[in-house]
């Protein structure tokens, strides 16, 4: 726990920006998955590109929002 | 007037735009303080509010059975939300709710799109409150819907436990259940049209202002590349937004259908 006080203190500038990017890592591995198993779904059934869309869509939203909120936290909690 | 009120900071170093370029105070700086309330935020809500009035009554006030002009718009608009939204979310009920989700989804990209167009330049929604009334509205017509059409003790019966589980799962799924669709549904409903907003209007601004500052304020040849790179930017990131800005507005009625549906219809 020290060691991390002691790196938080030598870091220079903003410490929300470095929490924002560790914040981005899990929702962009599943931003890259959610639509790249969507155009896999739309290759193989094309005639489904409406539900697929749809889903895929939504599916985006929600796991975006994991990174949304860690953008907005660093404002919020000063 | 939005260039000054960016380099607000002033100085020589460059100085990328913060949170001071959301605060807007009254529109009429020293004017009669009845009128301090008219923010430009609220001028955007009301400009946004009134062009959809207008098209909304030129689309659909003297509907032809053969459409022309606007009514085209406005029919082929009406399809699409019926269409990609109301329909697979609610099902058979779902041309039910048009009325509500057509005003939502042309409200909130109205408000949304203000965000590019020139002089007004604020997504409204940028401002939290915004979202977080439309939020709380879809949050309470699902509780209403809920408890009318499950019950009290059914809603919480059937968001907990749902059938078809080994019992042990139970003791995790039930809180987390509990708790997403209590708690965090109405905030990450209003915090995900927020952010997007939010951290969309701050790229937009970031990369103009570079643009302004190292090519009108402080134009060297060093840094004349990072002016050209960050001018270029603003027009990608404009074009960016746009999708951005029609995404967010479609994901927003797109769950308020799907909370809705799964309130009507909880066996889905």
């Amino acid at each position: 726990m020290s060691a991390v006080l002691a790196a938080a203190d030598s870091v220079n500038g903003n410490l929300g920006s470095i929490a924002y990017g560790l914040a981005a890592i899990g929702p962009g591995i599943g931003v890259g998955i959610i639509f790249g198993q969507g155009v896999q779904a739309m290759a193989r059934q094309p005639e489904m590109v409406n539900v697929i869309r749809q889903n895929m869509l939504l599916g985006f939203a929600l796991t975006e929002a994991l990174a949304l909120i860690g953008f907005v936290v660093p404002f919020v909690h000063k | 007037m939005s260039a000054p009120h960016l380099l607000a900071a002033g100085g020589d170093e460059f100085e990328a735009p913060g949170l001071h370029i959301f605060d807007w105070g009254p529109l009429f700086s020293g004017g009669p303080s009845w009128l301090d309330w008219l923010t430009k935020p609220v001028l955007i809500v009301i400009l946004a509010a009134l062009a959809l009035i207008v098209f909304a009554w030129r689309a659909f006030g003297n509907a032809q059975l053969v459409p022309r002009g606007v009514q085209n718009v406005g029919e082929v608009a009406y399809l699409f939300v019926r269409d990609q939204v109301a329909r697979p979310m609610i099902g058979k009920d779902g041309d039910k709710w048009m009325g509500f989700l057509f005003t939502t989804f042309f409200f909130i990209l109205f408000l949304n799109l203000s965000g590019v167009v020139p002089v007004l330049q604020l997504p409204a929604t940028s401002h939290i409150a915004f979202p977080i009334v439309f939020a709380a509205f879809v949050y309470v017509t699902m509780l209403f819907l809920s408890i009318k059409h499950q019950g009290f003790i059914g809603y919480f019966k059937n968001m907990m436990f749902p059938p078809g589980l080994p019992k042990p799962l139970y003791v995790i799924l039930a809180p987390i259940e509990l708790l997403s669709n209590i708690i965090l549904r109405p905030f990450t409903h209003s915090v995900r049209l927020f952010a997007n907003m939010f951290a969309g209007h701050l790229l937009l601004a970031f990369f103009s202002t570079v643009a302004w500052w190292f090519l009108v304020e402080k134009l060297t040849p060093a840094g004349a590349g990072v002016g050209v790179v960050g001018f270029l930017m603003t027009i990608i990131m404009t074009g960016f937004e746009i999708f951005v800005q029609s995404l967010q507005a479609f994901i927003f009625t797109l769950l308020a259908a799907s909370y809705i549906g799964g309130a009507l219809h909880p066996e889905h």
